[in-house]
This record gives structure tokens, C-alpha cells and sequence, in this order.
């Protein structure tokens, strides 16, 4: 069902899938310089936060969308990622050739270790595995009273790369943030074209008929878990260097939801999807939390109506819209 | 450590146990009969904590507050049932999953927005408000081994009704194969609804129950929900017996870790390493169980499905 919504027609295929990312990143590549007309730092680091939450968010459609494996724990990465950089820092080291690599490592080997055990599972089981081995990474964190437990802890200064402190530029940084967001959708929409993202896509849709061809699904879906999870620990690097501040509230299982939240929003198996989704929750997020702080109130019931009457996400209802155009 | 604070430890470890025990009862079936993962069954346990600090102070009365509360409980359980559930049966785990976090959201949110942010308390019935002598210098509060007390009558009550009468074979029967029940003519979305019904009972209870001794906070059911998750998940879904045996393994491993890890970690390291990895070890002992469990057994202790 995702994957046919996200499939235009054969003759506008290359036109029309690629049109939606170029506007996409052509508008946020353009987002520094309108920032100075409306909005100023404001909006350039709102829209820095976006995209560091799109790259965990397109690393989780990897799993839910390409792989059908409900992941609840994916927060859980993007928390090591930023306690990599914090604990750093708490040692004297903020230097981003040092720190990035450690973020990303250390969210591969979470994901490598738990994987082990999720892998196994399906289903119901998965959800509540990936859930727990989140909390595990949550609580851990809170009980680390040299870093702050509870109340987290700050990072004395952004990262440096090669002895340059060039991150502390609000522009440099976004457009590094850019750069890595690009990077991701680039490197993800490579990987489910490949070879590979056809046996997990495959696997997806019939485990046991993949298997039966002679691939072996479990190191497969491994290894794609793996990659989620190193590529939110990159996001949580650039989450740390934005805030300079991390806490066990990243890793927290509501933040698990609320990334399949932006998912599924945008729509599910398309990458463009995770994207607009994430850009989706946290507009409604600052607009609705304008109106009251318990803005949740509202969210939460509008959240069911989506999952009862608009099932494909916004690009499935801009897909449904279009569709009905041409009928008519 | 001396014998009588392990005492005193392993009851609250069984008082945790029949907790959890009372909250995944509802959700193992739930998931059992008709594969169905709630997200909000934690917030129903909160509910029924509130409810009843609610009614008590309408009332003035413990018992007063407790069967209004349970009322309303089960009433909100079956509104959520019939508004929401019922059109999801069959969909996608992903469309369960978003729907309940909806909802979760929306109580949670919703509690914080009537009651406010602050904990609340609810005070224990007069009667049961001592404490009892179990060894010399060592007391344990009343209403602590009430609520074990109940826990396990609840369980006993459930073994019957499970084990004993045509509804609990149906259940049964639902969660091993719910086509097949369903096949041979049985109303298998009335039986949800009864268990689902049912099932948001026991979390309410559960939140009366311990509303006493914790405070009543907006983020009470979440932590237990992901505790009923890991005994469910250790039990096997589905397995009234498992989430007994897992509960009461939780609620032991949990509370026993937390009090002895740092001393026993004194055995073989520093006292101020000791210190900082024992309660690190402890919040992970739980899930490394849980690991382990479903590494040798991938569906847990006591599958109900039949593969």
C-alpha cells in the first residue's frame, strides 16, 4: 500500500518522484537567506531542528516503511549519539573528528547488540523489544549521576572541527546540518534502489519467500537496523552541538512515538515522506502549543482521526488529491 | 544487609509483582485474543488512580471511592472500546500503535490539564493504616500487604475464571487461534469487548490500589507500562500463567536490584565505582533479563499462539 502510493505512474516517473525532493531541499537550502526577512535566528534554527529530527525520521522509515519492523526504540540512538558528544566534552574532548565518530559507533553497537535479540522476534514482540531496550537506554542514562542523571548536562561549548570553531556560526551550521540531512536522504534513497533494499523490501512483503531464494533475512534486517540506528546517532551528534545541552528526556519512549509519528504523517516507505512529516509535527507542535501548553489534548485525538480516515500520510491524501483531479 | 531489610525488600518486590501482574493481565489478553498492542493501558491505570482520588473527595469514603472509581474504569474502558478499538481489529500493528499513542496522549495530557502537573495523594482507609511487626525492630506497613493480598486474590480469581467457566475457555480458545473461535460462531468482537472491558478494570484497579503508597502523577502509567510490556513479552502473549510467573520475577528481580546491586557490586570493586555502576546495572538488569529470555525462547516463557 506505501510503496503503491509512492510509485506515480510509469511515463511522469522521473519528473514527478524527483520534483518533491528538489523543491524540498531547494527550499531549505534557501531557508538562510530569506531567514533575515521573517523569522531571523528564529526560524534558521527551527528549521535546523527540523532537519536534525528528519534525519533520525528518514534512518526510522528505513525500518518501518522499507522493512515493516515497527521500531520504538529508535530515540534510544539518537540519545547515545548526543551523550556521546556531552560525555566528550565532560572529559575536555569537543572536537567533531573525535566525537561524530564515537556518536555514530557507539549507536551502531547499541543497535548491533540489541538487534541480536530484536531480530529474532516479529510482530507485537518487536515493538515491545525495540520499546524496552529504549527504556533500558533511557533509565541507564538517568541513573549516570556523573553526567547529570535526571537533569541532564550541559556542553560548555559546540564542537570544534579540526581546532575550528566554526559550528558556533548559526549559518555554518545549519548548512552543515544540511549537508548531512542531504547526505542521509541521498545515501538511504541509494540503499533501498540497491540490491540490497530489494531482499528487505522483498522481505517485507514475504519473508519466507526471501528466505526460500536463499537470502538470509535476519542478517539482512540486521544490518538495516544497524544503519538506522548509526544514522539517528548522527543525528543525535548535531541534536547535542544545536541545543549544547543533552538529557535522558531525548531517549524517552514518548520521543520513540513521536518519531513514528512524523513517519507515518508525512507517509510511510518514500524517505520524501520522513521528511515532510517531521517539517509537519513540529509546525503543528509550535503552532497548537501557541494555543495552550497541553496542546497533547488536541494532538492526540487528531492523531487517531489520521490513523482511521487517512491512512497514507499527507503525501498519500496529496497523491489521492492529485489522482481525483485527473479523473475528473 | 541485614535479613530482616531482604525481607522487607522481597515483599515489596512481590508488591510490585501482583501490580504488574494486575496491569499485563489485561493487556497479554487483549494482545492474546485479538493481536491487538495498546499503548494507553498505562494511562488507564493512571485513570484509575485519579478517579478514585476524584470520588474520595466527593465521598470521603475509601470503599465509596473505590467502586465508583472501578465504575467508571470499566465505563471508560468500553467508551475507548467502542469509539476507537473496535475500527482497528485486523488493521496494521502500526495503525494500533499510533492510535493508542494518540490516546495515551490525550489522557495523559488531558489528566494533566483537569488535576494539574503536581502529585497528588490519596489517603488509606483508617482501619489498614498501621503497620504490622514481622520480626523484632522490623515493621511493614498494613496497606502494603493489602495490596499483595488483593494482587494475588485477583490472580486466584482470574485462574478460576480463565481455567473454570465457558467465558475463560472462549477467552482461551481466542487466544490460541481467534479465526477458529470465530469460525465455530462464536461473537469474537463481543468477547473482545468483554476482555477488553475487563482488562481496563484490572489496570484501574491496580492505579486504586497503590494510589495510597505513590503519588498520583501524570507520568505513573508509563513506567508501568513498559514494565507490563517486558512481563508480557517474558510471560508470552497471551498467557495469564505467564504474566503471573513473570510478573512476580519482575517485580523481585527489580526492587532486589535496586536495593543490593551497589552492595553486592562491593564484593568484587571499589565502593565509589560500586556506587556509580550498581544503580546503572540495576535500571538494566530487568530488560538484560528480558534479553536473555527471548534470546533461548524467542516467544517467551509460556507461548499461548500455536505456531
Amino acid at each position: 500500500m506505501a510503496l503503491a502510493t509512492s510509485l506515480p505512474p510509469a511515463q511522469s516517473h522521473r519528473l514527478g518522484a524527483e520534483a518533491l525532493p528538489i523543491a524540498m531541499f531547494l527550499l531549505l537550502v534557501t531557508i538562510p537567506i530569506l531567514a533575515p526577512l521573517a523569522g531571523g535566528g528564529y526560524l534558521l534554527s527551527f528549521s535546523a531542528r527540523v532537519m536534525i529530527f528528519a534525519i533520525a525520521a528518514v534512518a526510522l522509515d528505513l525500518l518501518v516503511g522499507y522493512c515493516g519492523l515497527i521500531s520504538f526504540g529508535h530515540a534510544a540512538f539518537i540519545g547515545l549519539g548526543a551523550y556521546a558528544v556531552g560525555i566528550l566534552s565532560a572529559h575536555g574532548i569537543s572536537e567533531a573528528l573525535m566525537s561524530l565518530p564515537v556518536a555514530i559507533a557507539v549507536a551502531a553497537l547499541f543497535a548491533f547488540l540489541t538487534g541480536l535479540v530484536c531480530m529474532r522476534t516479529s510482530g507485537v514482540y518487536f515493538i515491545m523489544i525495540t520499546l524496552a531496550f529504549g527504556q533500558m537506554a533511557f533509565f541507564t542514562a538517568s541513573s549516570l549521576a556523573p553526567y547529570g542523571g535526571d537533569d541532564g548536562l550541559t556542553i560548555a561549548t559546540r564542537n570544534t572541527i579540526a581546532g575550528l570553531s566554526v559550528l558556533n556560526n548559526e549559518r555554518v551550521f545549519y548548512y552543515v546540518v544540511f549537508g548531512c540531512l542531504l547526505g542521509c536522504y541521498v545515501f538511504c534513497r541509494a540503499l533501498v534502489a540497491s540490491r540490497f533494499g530489494r531482499v528487505v523490501r522483498g522481505a517485507k512483503e514475504n519473508p519466507v519467500r526471501i528466505a526460500t531464494i536463499g537470502f538470509d533475512v535476519y542478517r539482512f534486517q540486521l544490518t538495516i537496523y544497524i544503519i538506522a540506528g548509526a544514522l539517528a546517532g548522527l543525528s543525535g551528534f548535531l541534536l547535542a552541538n544545536a541545543t549544547e545541552f543533552v538529557s535522558p528526556a531525548y531517549m524517552s519512549w514518548q520521543r520513540s512515538g513521536e518519531l513514528i509519528v512524523m513517519v507515518l504523517l508525512g507517509g510511510l516507505g518514500s524517505l520524501n515522506g520522513a521528511i515532510i512529516g517531521t517539517a509537519a509535527y513540529l509546525l503543528a507542535e509550535e503552532w497548537l502549543s501557541g494555543f495552550t501548553e497541553h496542546w497533547k489534548v488536541i494532538f492526540g485525538p487528531a492523531l487517531v482521526l489520521v490513523v482511521l480516515f487517512a491512512r497514507g500520510g499527507l503525501i498519500g491524501l496529496a497523491a489521492a488529491l492529485v489522482r481525483g483531479r485527473r479523473h475528473a | 544487609m541485614s535479613a530482616g531489610l531482604v525481607i522487607v525488600q522481597i515483599l515489596n518486590g512481590l508488591q510490585l509483582g501482583v501490580l504488574l501482574f494486575l496491569i499485563a493481565a489485561g493487556l497479554t489478553l487483549v494482545f492474546g485474543v485479538m493481536d491487538f498492542i495498546n499503548l494507553a493501558h498505562g494511562a488507564q491505570y493512571m485513570l484509575g488512580a485519579y478517579l478514585a482520588v476524584a470520588f474520595f473527595a466527593l465521598t470521603d469514603s475509601f470503599l465509596m471511592a473505590l467502586v465508583l472509581a472501578l465504575a467508571a474504569a470499566l465505563a471508560f474502558g468500553l467508551a475507548l472500546e467502542f469509539l476507537v478499538f473496535r475500527h482497528l481489529y485486523g488493521r496494521d500493528h502500526l495503525d494500533h500503535v499510533i492510535a493508542t499513542f494518540g490516546i495515551l496522549l490525550f489522557i495523559n495530557h488531558g489528566v494533566k490539564l483537569i488535576w494539574g502537573a503536581a502529585p497528588l495523594s490519596l489517603p488509606m482507609p483508617d482501619l489498614l493504616s498501621g503497620s504490622v511487626r514481622l520480626m523484632d525492630g522490623l515493621l511493614y506497613p498494613v496497606w502494603r500487604l493489602v495490596v499483595i493480598a488483593s494482587g494475588l486474590a485477583t490472580a486466584a480469581f482470574l485462574y478460576l475464571l480463565v481455567v473454570h467457566t465457558r467465558t475463560g475457555m472462549l477467552v482461551r480458545a481466542g487466544a490460541s487461534n481467534a479465526r477458529m473461535v470465530s469460525a465455530l460462531g462464536v461473537d469474537i468482537r463481543r468477547l473482545f469487548m468483554i476482555v477488553f472491558g475487563f482488562g481496563a478494570m484490572l489496570a484501574g484497579f491496580a492505579g486504586i490500589m497503590v494510589a495510597p503508597i505513590l503519588s498520583v502523577d501524570p507520568g505513573m502509567g508509563d513506567t508501568v507500562l513498559i514494565l507490563a510490556f517486558v512481563v508480557i513479552v517474558i510471560g508470552g502473549i497471551g498467557s495469564i500463567r505467564g504474566a503471573f510467573v513473570a510478573a512476580l520475577l519482575i517485580g523481585l528481580v527489580d526492587t532486589l536490584g535496586r536495593s543490593f546491586s551497589v552492595d553486592i557490586l562491593r564484593l568484587i570493586m571499589g565502593p565509589s565505582s560500586a556506587r556509580t555502576v550498581g544503580p546503572a546495572l540495576a535500571s538494566m538488569s530487568i530488560y538484560l533479563l528480558m534479553a536473555v529470555v527471548l534470546y533461548v525462547r524467542p516467544t517467551g516463557l509460556f507461548p499461548a499462539k500455536a505456531r
